[in-house]
């Protein structure tokens, strides 16, 4: 394949979120889970920002100044927090559904997102740079995880940094994320994941590492049934975030 | 559009308002209250006020201000006893203070918290507007367009009910209650007398009810004396004399002559739990999610409890850019919040359903069971570490005295 046919976009998985996009916005509807799954990725993130930019995460606005990109925003459950903590945010996914729902919601909130139907390669090819570029539940759909990793970082400017959060491509993760959510819990339509599109935390380090990036942090996330919510944990078997910066 | 309305402007629903505008003044906060201004200034209770309730206060630079007007409750003791009886077998005491210098308890008139809240309300910017009571409220999406009593409208992404056990707004929510009529009414009333209380707080399970008497400052006492629901009336509509022989005989005579000051008034007394604290862009706090038995002086604790819980919830979502009325939001604080309740809500119903009456086998079982309590830390300690604020979990920071 050559590099201009390279795509990252792979046009089942649109579609089928495209079908599911009206229910985004539903706290107790299809996407339950990511409602429930916010808080946590919002506090790391915020709170890893601050740290790098030296920002308060208890003041208002503490994000304001830097510009955010969203890849993969869905219907903007993380881009519409991240722009009211301040934020420049650019929101992109190739679903014009879903861009559709996140820009109708960010209207009915009086949020100011700029919601892009891009991919990641035309964001990148157009030049745009970002202070901060999160990749949040996403590589787990795409068609190259090397050439997506390779081409998110870099829009990240020196000085910034990326943010990855997926599923681990392990047993315990086959198990828990995606036979127990999908056929016993039901937190997600059956189909959601499929296991060997799963990625290691190794297959991200790499590129990234090519691109100039250096991992910073890494971390597991886990439910925790009796408390009903998502806490991060030193166990990356099942969900993790990893925290790379383009040093300036 | 507001960011929170709060209906009820009580201690609960001006605490509320205070605790989420002070760690975030960028929010626009507003409390209606359905009483004329200057009706809060004619409460002539008092309430018992735990350490943790105090920190919160503290935290909101109001203490300094009720402090005068508060007595500090130095020591408790509980007595079963038939109202006859010449001496009243002392079966539990609490003594003291849950750290150095700070006791577990205090009594405070309901007019100095109010007072010091609204201060605090008014140098926050909070607009309070009294003699307004919301009549219905419609959630969409992203608001809630609440319907006020003088015809206009008002959208909040929040609404807060703190508008007491009767809450409508918990009705019009269609939250169900679990709610059991005890069939008894509390009288209450001030009492001056002659000698020192010495900060003793006393507690008598008589056998129509518990009888308290709750030091105040400058040689006063209040009074929560529980009565079978007619024969609490009944009293309260008497003439000062019947009444004060009656009270008398429950008093005893060890503080000396007593005078009763100020009015006297009867609360029928039942227990109230919302079955949901939450809806959509909707939290309940204090009586209107829960009305408890007073039997333990946990009603106002259990309301700033709420507070400190959904203030805490609330900044901390408003801080992460969430929205602050989404029901995912709201269940933290409602499972915060729940358990404790409950179990406050059972632990006061046992109690009076033990001790209100007088069946002999009861009577001894009880007595004897209230003289392990006493000799078991663990058992007693449940009410102090309520008092001090340990709830077992993480607890909010409020209580402990830490900003938000």
């Amino acid at each position: 394949m050559t590099e201009a046919a390279r795509s990252t976009i792979d046009q089942t998985e649109v579609d089928r979120f495209s079908a599911m996009a009206a229910e985004w916005w539903d706290p107790t509807g299809k996407f339950k889970p990511l409602h429930k799954f916010n808080p946590v990725r919002l506090t790391y993130i915020r709170d890893r920002v601050c740290e790098n930019f030296g920002r308060d995460p208890r003041s208002h606005l503490p994000l304001s100044g830097l510009r955010f990109l969203d890849i993969g925003c869905g219907g903007g459950l993380l881009s519409e927090p991240i722009a009211r903590m301040g934020a420049t945010v650019v929101g992109a996914d190739p679903s014009e559904k879903n861009i559709g729902i996140a820009s109708t919601h960010a209207a009915e909130t009086g949020t100011s997102v700029d919601y892009r139907a891009v991919t990641a390669e035309q964001l990148a090819e157009a030049g745009e740079t970002f202070d901060v570029v999160l990749n949040m539940e996403v590589v787990e759909h795409v068609a190259d995880v090397d050439f997506f990793m390779t081409t998110c970082a870099k829009m990240v400017r020196p000085g910034g940094l990326m943010f990855v959060a997926t599923i681990n491509r392990t047993l315990k993760a086959g198990a828990l994320a995606i036979f127990a959510a999908e056929n016993i819990l039901r937190w997600l339509p059956r189909g959601t994941h499929q296991y060997e599109k799963l990625v290691r935390p190794e297959e991200l380090e790499k590129p990234l590492s090519t691109s100039g990036m250096q991992i910073i942090h890494r971390t597991g996330v886990f439910f925790n049934p009796l408390q009903d919510r998502w806490n991060l944990s030193p166990d990356m078997d099942v969900n993790y975030m990893l925290l790379a910066k383009r040093q300036g | 559009m507001l960011d929170m309305l709060v209906v009820g402007g009580g201690y609960v629903g001006l605490a509320a308002a205070v605790a989420v505008k002070q760690a975030a003044p960028h929010l626009n906060v507003e409390v209606i209250e359905a009483a004329p201004s200057g009706v809060w200034e004619k409460d002539e209770r008092a309430s018992a006020i735990i350490a943790a309730a105090t920190r919160m206060l503290e935290v909101f630079g109001l203490w300094s201000e009720i402090a005068p007007d508060a007595q500090p409750i130095n020591r408790m003791i509980v007595t079963d006893s038939r109202t006859s009886d010449p001496v009243r077998p002392v079966f539990l005491t609490f003594d003291g203070e849950v750290e150095e210098g700070r006791p577990f308890a205090h009594m405070v008139p309901n007019v100095a918290m109010v007072r010091a809240l609204r201060g605090a309300a008014e140098r926050l910017g909070i607009v309070i507007r009294h003699g307004l009571s919301a009549t219905a409220f419609k959630t969409e999406s992203t608001r809630c367009t609440v319907s006020l009593s003088d015809g206009s409208t008002v959208e909040t992404k929040l609404l807060v009910a703190c508008d007491g056990v009767r809450s409508k707004l918990r009705d019009m929510a269609g939250i169900r209650t679990v709610t059991w009529d005890y069939g008894q009414s509390g009288i209450v009333t001030t009492v001056a007398h002659e000698r020192p209380h010495e900060g003793l707080a006393e507690e008598h399970f008589l056998p129509s009810g518990p009888f308290a008497i709750l030091p105040l400052t400058n040689n006063r006492s209040s009074l929560v004396w529980t009565e079978r629901s007619g024969e609490a009336e009944r009293l309260v509509a008497s003439d000062d004399l019947v009444f004060e022989e009656e009270l008398q005989r429950r008093f005893g005579h060890k503080l000396g002559e007593l005078q009763v000051v100020g009015g006297r008034r009867a609360f029928p007394l039942g227990l109230t739990l919302a079955r949901a604290f939450v809806a959509p862009r909707l939290a309940l706090a204090g009586d209107a999610a829960h009305g408890i038995h007073p039997i333990s002086g946990q009603g106002l604790n259990l309301g700033f409890k709420d507070v400190a819980a959904l203030a805490e919830t609330v900044v901390e979502a408003d801080r992460l850019g969430l929205d602050i009325g989404a029901l995912n939001v709201l269940e933290r604080y409602q499972s915060w919040r729940r358990f404790d309740t409950f179990r406050m809500g059972v632990t006061t119903d046992v109690l009076n359903r033990l001790f209100s009456n007088d069946i002999t086998p009861i009577r001894i079982a009880r007595d004897f069971g209230l003289g392990i309590v006493d000799r078991m830390p663990q058992l007693k300690n449940f009410f102090i570490d309520q008092a001090a604020g340990k709830t077992g979990e993480s607890g909010p920071k409020l209580l402990a005295g830490q900003a938000i």
